[in-house]
């Protein structure tokens, strides 16, 4: 019950309801392996209170047909009303879809599979990595929670055998997903005229706009995504550039 | 084929390893963490809450909805799609009427109390877990309740009764027989019972009374459950 | 012969057979079962005499005649507002009730509150259908401006409150915050900077993990003694 008033009367003063500093996340942990039996890959990632979950599964299928040699990767987020009263059953919202399409693109766009290292028989077979993402609890900032869930996942990720016809999924292998680079996102969050990161679901209320931003290893912006009613001006999207590059810095060790 | 020792060693009568723990959903009124040999499965509680639309309103009550799911990657093989199936609806319904003798509804008529299972893996005994889960998160948000449910899949494989089936043992050559049973552990009253093959009265009653001790059995672990979020200093 | 078989501040399980024998009397959150009296909620166990009551730990709010609780507007209708006090059922404040000032004839609904106004209400009874009649008419309640809201499980209230009001004195006193702390739950903040009201918020949230511990305000002074030397 804390209001979008207060929240920005806290930001003009410099500070935020839970003391964090404005680009300050909150304690970041990432468990690999939670659903080892069924799933190829599978991860929790707890960020403050938030906790999502994200399983692999890999199948074998036929290429798309203008990427013949390619594999390919299949985002899913579902909203689970078990992690928040604010969700509701049924087929995916606006929000889910938003939140499966960021992780997608900073997985694909960012290159973080070589999908030309998943064809198994060009034309014929290639890998699929199915990604299943859920929110355990809704503590706000999914956004940033569901793309390292997804990654962790990838990252746990081994391949089953398949034997040219069958794949059998009783027999694991040791080899891992064929992952190139470290893509991580930070979304930047405007509340008033001030930036922050990693909000509380008040702060995500009380903002009027957002920008997600994915960088690589090397420096480079490989996604974005606005959201929010306002606008934003080329300087402050600069200046979320530099601040989501740094936070993403401090993420990536996590991967190391 | 007589069945003279279990896939995994244990005894006829042995539980695969169980773990419990309350409070896992910070947002939900109560939840629990229930987990079987792999068998994992979460519950949260939200409710008692306004239920629209109104016509689903009961004058005397509260509504118990629960809503099962498996997570897409939970199950062994292949990916489940996501989405309500025939199975999951039914294991819904037949999960309100597991927990429905045990919880006082009439304290809140016209409202909905939502019951959330989510399965993270499976292995065999998934209702029954999901259940168990449930049962505890109820608890936990505070409801008035007679008692606790437990429930277990008993049966038997081969020839021999045995508890808590796991995927081997169901899909036995020779035939299995799986019975899920929820009981209230206080009174040994059965609030769930189904049964999958064919079994005479002599093995069915053998089955049942071994399933009645492992609920107790698992009652102390969700008792535990419950008391530790309040021992632990 | 009967036999209580728990103690006093035990905490107990539905389920759970309290004491045998027809002597023993179930109070709250215990029922009868032949001879026995066995629990009905996750609770402490708190004998008076031959009635054993179970303090619950967990679960709603149940609202009762003069209860104060804290309330946000959500909605009008052309005579009273409906406000969210934190019970599935509706709860609303008649136009006569609204204020303890001489209220005109005619006057308009948005002289007073408007939706989304966060208010200091009481209950004045629960109807048969479980609905809330509410009156802002003594003075000491009113809008609350500015400060947050933190929530705890309902129960937990009379451990934030203290005997007598000592526990939340002392958080007052330690954080220099206005505190008010209604029987729903909510329990309304505002200090003379972020900080103290981030720090008077921990020591509630240490309260709601701990209500179960006795010397609990032993616990939440030492809290805020160390907090502030920080």
């Amino acid at each position: 019950m804390i209001t979008q008033s207060y929240v920005e009367s806290l930001a003009m003063k410099g500070a935020r309801i839970d003391g964090r500093k404005f680009d300050q996340y909150r304690e970041v942990t990432i468990e690999y392996g939670i659903s080892p039996k069924s799933a190829e890959g599978s991860a929790r990632v707890k960020i403050g209170d938030t906790e999502v979950v994200a399983g692999v599964k890999l199948e074998v299928g036929k290429p798309f047909p203008d990427k013949p040699d390619e594999g390919s990767i299949m985002v899913n987020v579902e909203l689970l009303p078990l992690s928040s009263s604010l969700f509701e059953s049924g087929p995916p919202s606006q929000e889910a879809i938003e939140l499966a399409r960021v992780t997608d693109r900073g997985i694909r766009e960012c290159h973080a599979l070589n999908f030309k290292k998943l064809c198994v028989k060009e034309g014929e077979h290639v890998w699929l990595a199915f990604i299943d993402i859920y929110p355990i609890n809704a503590g706000g900032n999914l956004f940033d929670a569901c793309t390292l869930a997804a990654l962790a996942a990838l990252h746990d990720a081994r391949f089953p055998v398949f034997d040219g016809k069958k794949v059998d999924y009783a027999e694991r292998t040791k080899d891992q997903l064929p992952m190139e680079r470290l893509p991580i996102s930070c979304t930047v969050w405007k509340v008033r005229d001030q930036l922050l990161v990693d909000p509380l679901p008040e702060e995500e209320q009380a903002a009027n706009a957002r920008l997600t931003v994915v960088t690589t290893e090397d420096n480079k912006v490989c996604a974005m995504q606005k959201g929010g009613t306002e606008p934003l001006t080329v300087d402050e999207i600069m200046a979320i550039v530099d601040l989501a590059k740094n936070k993403s810095e401090e993420l990536r060790r996590f991967f190391r | 084929m007589k069945y003279t020792k279990r896939f995994d060693g244990r005894k006829f009568d042995e539980l695969r390893p169980i773990q419990a723990r309350v409070g896992v959903v910070k947002n939900a009124m109560g939840s629990a963490e229930f987990k079987i040999g792999k068998t994992h499965a979460i519950a949260a509680v939200y409710g008692p809450r306004e239920l629209f639309p109104k016509f689903l309103q009961l004058s005397d009550r509260a509504l118990l909805r629960c809503h099962y799911n498996m997570m897409a990657f939970s199950g062994s093989g292949e990916r489940v799609r996501p989405g309500p199936s025939r199975r999951s609806k039914e294991i819904s319904m037949v999960t309100e009427k597991a927990l429905e003798p045990v919880v006082n509804l009439g304290e809140f008529p016209r409202a909905v109390v939502d019951v959330y299972v989510e399965l993270i893996q499976t292995d065999a005994g998934t209702r029954c877990a999901g259940i168990c889960a449930a049962a505890l998160a109820l608890a936990d948000a505070g409801f008035e309740m007679k008692d606790l449910v437990a429930a277990i899949s008993c049966g038997v494989v081969g020839d021999q009764p045995v508890v808590d089936l796991n995927k081997e043992e169901e899909d036995y050559e020779d035939g299995a027989v799986d019975i899920p049973i929820a009981v209230m552990p206080h009174t040994g009253q059965v609030t769930l019972l189904q049964l999958d093959g064919e079994i005479d009265p002599e093995h069915l009653r053998k089955a049942l009374d071994m399933g009645k001790k492992a609920c107790e059995q698992i009652a102390d672990v969700q008792r535990a459950a419950l008391r530790a979020k309040y021992t632990e200093e | 012969m009967s036999t209580l078989l728990v103690q006093e501040k035990q905490v107990v399980i539905p389920g759970d057979v309290l004491a045998e024998g027809m002597e023993f009397l179930p109070g709250k959150g215990a029922r009868r079962e032949n001879d026995n009296v066995i629990a009905t909620r996750v609770g402490i166990v708190s004998p008076n005499g031959h009635v054993i009551h179970i303090i619950p730990l967990s679960g709603g709010y149940s609202p009762r005649a003069n209860d104060v609780v804290i309330g946000e507007i959500k909605d009008m209708s052309y005579s009273s507002w409906f406000v969210d006090i934190g019970y599935p059922y509706e709860a609303s404040l008649s136009l006569k009730e609204a204020s303890s000032e001489f209220i005109e004839r005619g006057a308009s609904l948005s002289d007073y509150f408007s939706i989304g106004d966060i208010v200091l209400i009481k209950v004045i009874n629960v109807t048969k259908e479980g609905n809330i009649d509410l009156t802002m008419r003594t003075p000491e309640l009113r809008k609350l401006r500015g400060g947050k809201i933190v929530t705890v499980a309902s129960p937990k209230i009379p451990r934030v409150v203290g005997k007598l009001g000592s526990m939340i004195t002392l958080i007052k006193e330690k954080t220099g915050c206005h505190i008010f702390a209604g029987q729903n739950g909510r329990v309304w903040i505002q200090g003379p900077s972020p900080a103290a009201e981030k720090l008077a918020t921990e020591a509630i949230m240490l309260i709601d993990k701990k209500a179960h511990v006795s010397g609990l305000t032993a616990i939440v002074s030492s809290f805020l003694e160390k907090s502030k030397k920080e």
